[in-house]
């Protein structure tokens, strides 16, 4: 299973860039379809709000490819860094 | 025996004075959602009534991003100061945005600063919201006994969709209330009636408030105080310490993403499709909503009580795969039992009303024309054109306003009850252990913080944003009246798989480190 873990590690980390690229094309292609302010305000937010997200992904994935997530803490004491 | 009993009450206690207060937040919260049409006709121009939705719902999203941001704050304040004073003071800052947006004038009064200071309280209602649940939950939490954790939070957790309840119920008896006379009434709502809504929050809210104020401090954060072990800077901690992020993160992409998205889709974007795509009238999609959510509600206690003895974990990753599964069948499903081409039409049943009204300072006229179509199951549907009659001949109206309303009878009514049913209770798997998985997931000292922002990120940001992304898909792929529900299929998808590999079905039993 940890193994398994890791491995879709990879797998996230991909997600991150692929979001953001998927995001950021059909931003511009609509916003270029109809250039009024509502639209740019629309797009220019959820690209804004998302990227945050999609980098977290991919430090999600960078955590589990090394194997952060083999065992999940238990208790604070575990918290250590 | 006493000492149990006593606790009982106590606990019983703490439950009703901490879900009061979140089930008030939660009504503020969504009035402003369930009345984006009208608010759009008075705080937005009238230009482009599409328009004007997509501001209000621009200004609906602005109030679920800057939930995260409340998360930061008010989460941090709770982990220094304290659970009591904090989502106390969230209450007070959500009860009177709640009850300003209520008093603002509209746009025709004082033009441009209107939309600008409801968009403001609307951003002080997200950013007390980001600081209330992770309250309510953790300071529940820490009260309740350690095998019972699932099924005592689980009262928080119905205070959302009970909030939802509220606000339809509150909007829809006003709506009837201003005048004897039916279309009065909705027309007076419309002009000034709907602040009522918003001004009546500041009764629930001082109740509360009064009710709060009464309230101790958790017993594990008051034992942390003197034992001055609190956390200096919650935030750090909880942020910028490898072995907390990644819990954060896992609770981000393992949980709440999946459950955000399938509580805004059961609830907000089923309404939203059936009234805007199945084009079924105001009033029926309303009440449809209202008693799924009626019959659902209990579920949420079961499930979380459930999560007590078999774990959180299965329960919600089966919550989002069952929504993964059947959404399209069941959205597919509420569409065609709308749609007219399945339905044989009685024809001399048929009837047209046409009224022309001068319009004032114009030798023009609007014309309205009003056709009434009756089907062999007993559907209504009525179908108002708009135009304008000009006084020159040659010249006619290019794009005449349509409205479509479909009245259901009571067999294809209850079908409708009976699927929005289904999807509420995937949300009540999804979101009734949730509270309870989120606080085991952290320490006492930055609990606060820590479950607050995954949880906002997931229902405020990809949650929250669900009928405004889907609404943008219809209007990108027009082909597919059910395109919107993509999204949340794929960020459900997307979730489960992450949660199947990464969670655990541990239940924590000492939630006092």
């Amino acid at each position: 299973m940890n193994a398994l873990k890791r491995i879709a590690g990879i797998l996230w980390i991909i997600a991150g860039p692929l979001a953001i690229y998927y995001l950021a094309r059909t931003a511009i292609s609509e916003i270029n379809k109809k250039p009024v302010i509502d639209t740019k305000i629309q797009w220019a937010v959820f690209v804004i709000v998302f990227i945050p997200i999609a980098i977290g992904i991919i430090i999600f994935g960078f955590y589990a490819i090394k194997g952060e997530y083999d065992h999940l803490p238990g208790s604070s004491a575990e918290i250590t860094d | 025996m006493n000492q149990p009993a006593n606790e009982v009450q106590s606990i019983r206690k703490i439950i009703t004075a901490s879900s009061v207060g979140t089930l008030i937040e939660w009504y503020d919260f969504y009035i402003f959602g369930s009345l984006a049409t009208v608010i759009a006709s008075q705080f937005f121009p009238k230009t482009n009534p599409t328009a004007a939705l997509l501001s209000t719902l621009a200004t609906f999203a602005a109030g679920f991003i800057v939930r995260p941001f409340g998360a930061l704050v008010f989460g941090r304040l709770g982990d220094l100061i304290g659970r009591k004073y904090t989502f106390l003071l969230t209450l007070i800052i959500m009860g009177s945005s709640t009850f300003a947006i209520g008093l603002v004038p509209g746009y025709q009064t004082i033009g441009f600063a209107a939309p600008i200071i409801v968009l403001i309280l609307r951003l002080l209602q997200g950013l007390a919201l980001g600081g209330e649940y992770g309250g309510a939950a953790t300071y529940v939490a820490e009260h309740a006994p350690p095998n019972r954790r699932g099924f005592f939070t689980s009262w928080i957790q119905t205070t959302a969709t009970l909030g939802l309840f509220l606000s339809l119920g509150i909007i829809l008896i006003t709506r009837h209330s201003l005048d004897a006379d039916r279309v009065k009434s909705i027309a007076k709502f419309n002009e000034w009636g709907w602040r009522i809504p918003f001004l009546v929050s500041i009764f629930l809210v001082i109740v509360s408030v009064y009710i709060r104020l009464r309230m101790k401090e958790s017993p594990l954060y008051a034992k942390l105080k003197t034992e001055g072990k609190t956390s200096a800077n919650p935030l750090k901690e909880s942020f910028m310490r490898r072995s907390n992020l990644k819990m954060v993160l896992l609770a981000l992409f393992g949980a709440t993403m999946g459950q955000g998205v399938v509580w805004y889709t059961g609830q907000f974007y089923a309404q939203s499709f059936i009234e805007n795509i199945c084009k079924v009238d105001f009033e029926q999609s309303r009440t449809i909503l209202i008693w799924a959510i009626l019959f659902a509600t209990p579920f949420f206690v079961v499930f979380g009580n459930w999560s007590d003895k078999i774990g959180r974990k299965w329960i919600m990753l089966t919550g989002m795969l069952l929504a993964v599964i059947t959404y399209r069948p069941l959205f597919g499903k509420l569409f065609s039992i709308a749609d007219e081409k399945n339905k044989t039409e009685v024809l001399d049943k048929k009837q047209i009303n046409t009224a022309i009204k001068p319009i004032v300072s114009s030798e023009n006229s609007l014309r309205t024309i009003g056709t009434k179509h009756l089907y062999d199951d007993g559907t209504l549907v009525t179908e108002t054109k708009t135009d304008t009659v000009y006084a020159d001949a040659g010249k006619t109206t290019l794009k005449p306003d349509i409205k479509v309303s479909k009245l259901l009878p009571g067999k294809n009514y209850w079908l409708m009850v009976a699927i929005v049913f289904v999807m509420i209770l995937y949300v009540t798997m999804v979101y009734g252990p949730i509270a309870a998985f989120l606080v085991e997931l952290f320490p006492t000292k930055i609990r606060y913080t820590s479950m607050s922002l995954p949880y906002h990120i997931g229902n405020g940001i990809f949650g929250g944003l669900t009928p405004f992304i889907a609404l943008l898909l219809t209007t990108i792929y027009t082909g597919d009246k059910l395109i919107g529900l993509y999204y949340s299929m794929i960020v459900a998808g997307l979730c489960f798989l992450i949660g199947v590999l990464y969670l655990r079905n541990t239940i924590d039993r000492d939630v006092n480190d």
